[in-house]
C-alpha cells in the first residue's frame, strides 16, 4: 500500500484533528453540535477508508454505527436537549479562545513526539494514525476541561471516543467486538448524562456545573 | 522435597507449627487457671527442642539442604533451613527464650489479663523462628513481620496506660517503617528477574549507587529494630512497656534477629565489596554514637526497666560497631582482624542475650514484689529478695564488663580488635576506629557506672519506700529461672571457649578465617590475634579470685584480733536514720547530668517556688528530651501532618478541576515518557 491509498488514509485522520480544533473554538451551543456531527462524518469516513484499503469488511460496520449514531442520533438528540433547557444561546468557555487553541496545538505536537519514536516498529500508516488519534483524544479532554456546561463536555467526552475508534481501527486486525462495546458504552453514558442533566436542571434550574459547586457551599 | 531431604529441618519447621497452634488455641483455653502454666510450659518445651535441634545442625559436619515447601507466593516456593549461621543465632534465642518461659511459668501467674498475652507469645516466638529459618525472601518477610506485629500486640497488652498506647503507636509505625526498607532491599536485590530465595539473591552484583542503597536499606531496616542510633525512639518506650518476660525477650532476643539479619544481609546475601570501607567506617561511628547515647539516657532514667532499655540500645552499639570493624578488616583483606572483630560482635549478641534476660527477670521479679518501677522506691531489697539479688548482681558484674564473667570476653575482643587497626591503610578508617575504641571504653566505663548505681540504689541502702520494706522473694520458678541464666554469665565467662568455639563454625564461613586455635597455647587461653601478645583465660582467673577470696577469708578469720572493743557503730555517713537521706539514683547520676545534660539531652531545670504565704512546697522540675527526637522524628512528623493537611484541600474540588488534575497528571506522564526517548 502506498502513495494515493496511504495520502488519503492520512488527510482523514488529519481532518479529524482539525475538526477537534473547531470544536473548540466554537462558542455557540447549535453550532458546536453541528461541528461535532461532521467530526463524527469524518471519523466514519476515516473508518470506512481503513475499511476499504485494510480489506476489512467489519469495519464498515463500524463506520456505519459512527455515521448512524455519532453523526445523526446523538446530535439530534442533543440539539432537542439544548432547544428543550432553552440554552441555546452561547458557550461560556474558561480562558481565552487563542490561548486554548494554542495549548491544543502543544498537544498535537507532544503526541506526535511521543507517538513516532514509540511505535517505530509498526507500519507508517499506523504510527501516523496513532499519532492523529491520541491527538483527538488529548484536545477531547482539553475540551471537557475547559467548558463549563454540561452539554459541551459531554460533546468533548464523545469527541475524545472518537479519537479512540480511530486509534482502534487505525490498528490492524483490531476486532470488531472492541468497537461495538465502546460505541455502545458511550451510548450508555451519553444517556446517563442526558437524564443526569435534567435532574440537575429540575434541582438547580441550571446546567451550569458551577452551580453544583456552590450547592456545596464553596466559594468559586 | 528430595529423598535425602533431612528430617532435622522438617523438625524445625513443625516446631514453628506447634508454636502457631499453641498461638491459635490460646484463646479458648486462657480462661482456665492452668492455661498460664500450659501455654508457657509448652513454649518452654518447644524452645527448648529447637536449641537442641539447632545445635545439633550448627555442629554437623555439613550444613543440610533447606526443606522446599511448594506453598507461598505464586511462582515462589518456600525454602527453610539453617546454616551456620543462623543455627547459631537460633541456639541463642532458643535457649535464652526456653529460660525465659520457664521464668513466666512463675511470673505469668501474676499477669492481670492472661488471655491478652498468652496468644501473641508463642505467636512471637514462632515470628522469630520462622525468621531465622527462612531460606527466601519472602518467609523471611512473613516472619519479621510476624515477629512484629505479634511483639507489638504484647506491648499493648496493657493499654489502659496511656503511655503504653503511645509506645504501641512509635514502635508500630517504626516497624512497618523497617518492613518496608526490608521490603525495598530484597526488591533491589532480586531485581527484575525476580528470583527471591537466598541462592538465586547471593550471586547478584551490585555496582556503585545501587549497592550503597542496598546497603544502607539494609541497615535502616535491621537497625530501626535493633535500636541503632537515630532509629532507636521506639525502642526505650516499647520494651518497657511489655510484661516483664516480654521485655526481657525482645531486648534479649528480637534484637539478635535483628542483629542476625544485618549479619545475614551485609556479609552474606550482599557481599560488599568495595562498600565494605564507608559501610564499615559509618557502623563505626554509628555503633559509637549509639553505645554513649545509650548509656548516658540510661544514667539518666529511673524507671528500672527504661534503664535496662537504654542499656540494651548501648550495647547493640557495640555490637554493630563490632561489626563495622569485621566489614572494614574484610573489605582491606585483614582476614584474621575480620574474624577477631565478627567473633566479638558474635559473642557479645550472646552474651547480651543471656545477661539482658535476666537483668529483665530480675526486673520483673522486683516490679512484682514491690509493685514500683521506679529506682527511688527500691532500696534494702538484698535482705527480704536475696535470691534475684544474687542473679542481678551477676548479671549486672557481667553486663559492666568484670572478668571473670562473659560480658568481659566480648568487650575484651573487641577492643582487641580497635587494637589492631593501626594495621589497615587508609588515614580515614586509621583515625576513625581509635576515635570509635574511646568512645567504646567511655561507654564501658559508664555501663560500669550505670549497673553500680541500678545495683546499689536498689539492693543497698535502707527502703525507700514501705513496698520496698515489704517486698517477698519471688516464686521459686521465677527465680531458678534468673539464676540460670545468670549462671550462664559466668559459664560462658569462665569457660568461653564454650561459646566461641561454636562460633568459629560460623566465622569460618563468612571472612574465610577464624581466630587462632586455643590449643595451640598454653591452658587453652584465648588469643586472638597469633601476632598480638595479649591472652585471655577466665577459667585462671576465677580460679584466682575464688582461692585468694578463700584465702584472705580465712586468713582474716585466723589472724584478727578477737578482742573486744567498744565503739560506736559507724552510721556509713548517714547520721540520720530517714532513709531520704540516702544517696539516691538521681543523685548518683547528677555529676553526668551536669556534664552531658544540657547539651545532649537538652536538659532544663525549673524551681517552682510557692508564693509567700502558702504552705506548699518548692519543686524542681526536670525535663530532658530526646535530641533525636527533637532533630529528627518532630519536624518529620510535623511535615507529614503538613502534607497531609495541604492535601485535605484536594477532598474539595470543583468537578472540573477534578478534571484538570486528571488531565494534567496524563500530559505531565506523556511529557516525562516523551523525554524519555
Amino acid at each position: 500500500m502506498s502513495g494515493i491509498w496511504f495520502d488519503i488514509a492520512h488527510l482523514l485522520a488529519g481532518s479529524l484533528v482539525l475538526v477537534s480544533f473547531m470544536l473548540l473554538y466554537q462558542d455557540r451551543m447549535f453550532a458546536l453540535l453541528n461541528v461535532f456531527a461532521l467530526h463524527a462524518v469524518v471519523l466514519a469516513l476515516a473508518v470506512g477508508w481503513q475499511a476499504w484499503i485494510q480489506d476489512a469488511p467489519h469495519l464498515y460496520v463500524t463506520a456505519f454505527i459512527a455515521f448512524v449514531f455519532k453523526g445523526v442520533i446523538i446530535p439530534g438528540a442533543l440539539h432537542r436537549i439544548v432547544q428543550r433547557l432553552g440554552i441555546h444561546r452561547s458557550v461560556e468557555t474558561v480562558g481565552g479562545i487563542g490561548l486554548t487553541m494554542l495549548f491544543g496545538i502543544g498537544l498535537v505536537a507532544l503526541s506526535i513526539v511521543i507517538m513516532l519514536p514509540v511505535t517505530a516498529v509498526a507500519s507508517s500508516i499506523g504510527r501516523e494514525d496513532l499519532a492523529f488519534a491520541l491527538s483527538v483524544v488529548l484536545l477531547g479532554m482539553l475540551m471537557m476541561v475547559t467548558r463549563r456546561n454540561a452539554v459541551s463536555q459531554v460533546v468533548g467526552f464523545m469527541s475524545l471516543e472518537n479519537g479512540l475508534v480511530l486509534a482502534a481501527t487505525g490498528a490492524r486486525g483490531m476486532p470488531l467486538v472492541v468497537e461495538i462495546s465502546v460505541g455502545f458504552s458511550i451510548l450508555i453514558a451519553f444517556l446517563v448524562i442526558g437524564i443526569f442533566l435534567f435532574r440537575i436542571r429540575e434541582r438547580f434550574d441550571t446546567v451550569d456545573l458551577q452551580a453544583l459547586d456552590m450547592s456545596r457551599g464553596e466559594q468559586q | 522435597m528430595s529423598p535425602s531431604a533431612p528430617p532435622l529441618q522438617v523438625w524445625a519447621a513443625l516446631v514453628i507449627g506447634a508454636l502457631l497452634l499453641l498461638a491459635a488455641l490460646a484463646p479458648w483455653i486462657a480462661r482456665r487457671t492452668s492455661a498460664t502454666a500450659l501455654v508457657y510450659g509448652t513454649c518452654m518445651a518447644l524452645t527448648a527442642a529447637q536449641t537442641a535441634l539447632a545445635l545439633y545442625s550448627l555442629l554437623a559436619p555439613q550444613p543440610a539442604a533447606a526443606l522446599d515447601l511448594a506453598v507461598g507466593l505464586p511462582m515462589q516456593h518456600t525454602l527453610l533451613g539453617w546454616d551456620r549461621l543462623s543455627a547459631a543465632f537460633a541456639v541463642i534465642i532458643n535457649a535464652v527464650t526456653a529460660i525465659t518461659s520457664a521464668y513466666a511459668l512463675g511470673y505469668g501467674r501474676h499477669e492481670p489479663e492472661p488471655a491478652r498475652v498468652l496468644p501473641f507469645y508463642p505467636a512471637f516466638l514462632a515470628g522469630m523462628n520462622l525468621v531465622l529459618l527462612a531460606n527466601d525472601a519472602f518467609s523471611f518477610l512473613v516472619g519479621w513481620e510476624f515477629m512484629s506485629l505479634a511483639s507489638w500486640a504484647l506491648v499493648v497488652s496493657q493499654d489502659r496506660d496511656e503511655g503504653n498506647r503511645h509506645a504501641g503507636l512509635v514502635y508500630l509505625l517504626m516497624a512497618f517503617g523497617g518492613t518496608l526498607s526490608l521490603l525495598m532491599f530484597f526488591g533491589l536485590l532480586a531485581g527484575v528477574a525476580g528470583g527471591y530465595s537466598f541462592a538465586q539473591i547471593r550471586g547478584a552484583s551490585l555496582p556503585g549507587l545501587t549497592g550503597a542503597t542496598v546497603l544502607l536499606l539494609a541497615l535502616a531496616g535491621t537497625g530501626s529494630k535493633a535500636g541503632l542510633f537515630p532509629l532507636h525512639a521506639w525502642l526505650p518506650l516499647a520494651h518497657p512497656a511489655a510484661p516483664s518476660h516480654v521485655s526481657a525477650l525482645m531486648s534479649a532476643v528480637m534484637t539478635k534477629v535483628a542483629v542476625y539479619a544485618f549479619v545475614r544481609f551485609a556479609f552474606d546475601l550482599v557481599t560488599p565489596g568495595d562498600h565494605g570501607d564507608w559501610l564499615g567506617g559509618l557502623l563505626i561511628v554509628l555503633g559509637a554514637m549509639t553505645a554513649v547515647y545509650g548509656v548516658l539516657a540510661a544514667l539518666l532514667e529511673v524507671d528500672i526497666k527504661r534503664v535496662l532499655a537504654f542499656s540494651t540500645i548501648e550495647n547493640i552499639g557495640m555490637i554493630f560497631g563490632a561489626l563495622g570493624l569485621a566489614l572494614a578488616f574484610q573489605a582491606k583483606h585483614f582476614e584474621a582482624a575480620a574474624a577477631l572483630a565478627l567473633t566479638a560482635a558474635l559473642l557479645h549478641g550472646v552474651n547480651h542475650a543471656f545477661m539482658k534476660s535476666a537483668l529483665f527477670m530480675g526486673a520483673g521479679a522486683l516490679i512484682s514484689a514491690t509493685g514500683e518501677r521506679s529506682l527511688e522506691r527500691y532500696g534494702g531489697l538484698i535482705r527480704c529478695m536475696p535470691r534475684t539479688a544474687a542473679g542481678m548482681l551477676i548479671a549486672a558484674a557481667a553486663i559492666a564488663a568484670l572478668p571473670p564473667l562473659n560480658g568481659f570476653v566480648s568487650e575484651w575482643l573487641l577492643f582487641q580488635a580497635v587494637l589492631a587497626s593501626p594495621t589497615l591503610p587508609g588515614w580515614l578508617l586509621k583515625l576513625l576506629i581509635p576515635a570509635g575504641g574511646a568512645a567504646f571504653a567511655l561507654a564501658a566505663a559508664l555501663a560500669a557506672a550505670l549497673f553500680v548505681r541500678l545495683f546499689g540504689i536498689t539492693f543497698l541502702g535502707r527502703a525507700r519506700s514501705p513496698e520496698a520494706r515489704n517486698a517477698q522473694e519471688t516464686d521459686p520458678a521465677s527465680s531458678t529461672a534468673l539464676l540460670v541464666a545468670a549462671a550462664a554469665c559466668v559459664l560462658l565467662g569462665a569457660i568461653p571457649a564454650l561459646a566461641i568455639e561454636p562460633l568459629q563454625l560460623v566465622v569460618r564461613d563468612i571472612v574465610g578465617t577464624r581466630l587462632p586455635d586455643p590449643d595451640a597455647g598454653p591452658w587453652r587461653s584465648l588469643v586472638p590475634l597469633s601476632s598480638s601478645g595479649s591472652s585471655y583465660n577466665g577459667a585462671i582467673i576465677l580460679a584466682f579470685l575464688l582461692t585468694s577470696a578463700t584465702i584472705a577469708a580465712v586468713v582474716l578469720r585466723l589472724v584478727a584480733s578477737g578482742a573486744l572493743r567498744r565503739t560506736p557503730a559507724w552510721d556509713c555517713g548517714s547520721p540520720d536514720t530517714n532513709p531520704a537521706t540516702q544517696y539516691t539514683a538521681t543523685s548518683f547520676a547528677q555529676p553526668l547530668k551536669r556534664v552531658f545534660g544540657s547539651t545532649l539531652f537538652l536538659a532544663r531545670e525549673r524551681v517552682e517556688m510557692a508564693p509567700p504565704g502558702e504552705t506548699r512546697p518548692a519543686i524542681a522540675h526536670v525535663e530532658w528530651r530526646d535530641l533525636s527526637w527533637e532533630l529528627g522524628y518532630r519536624p518529620l512528623a510535623g511535615s507529614i501532618m503538613w502534607l497531609a493537611t495541604q492535601a485535605n484541600a484536594l477532598q474539595f474540588l470543583t468537578i472540573r478541576r477534578y478534571l484538570l488534575l486528571v488531565f494534567a497528571a496524563l500530559i505531565i506522564l506523556l511529557a516525562v515518557v516523551a523525554a524519555w526517548h
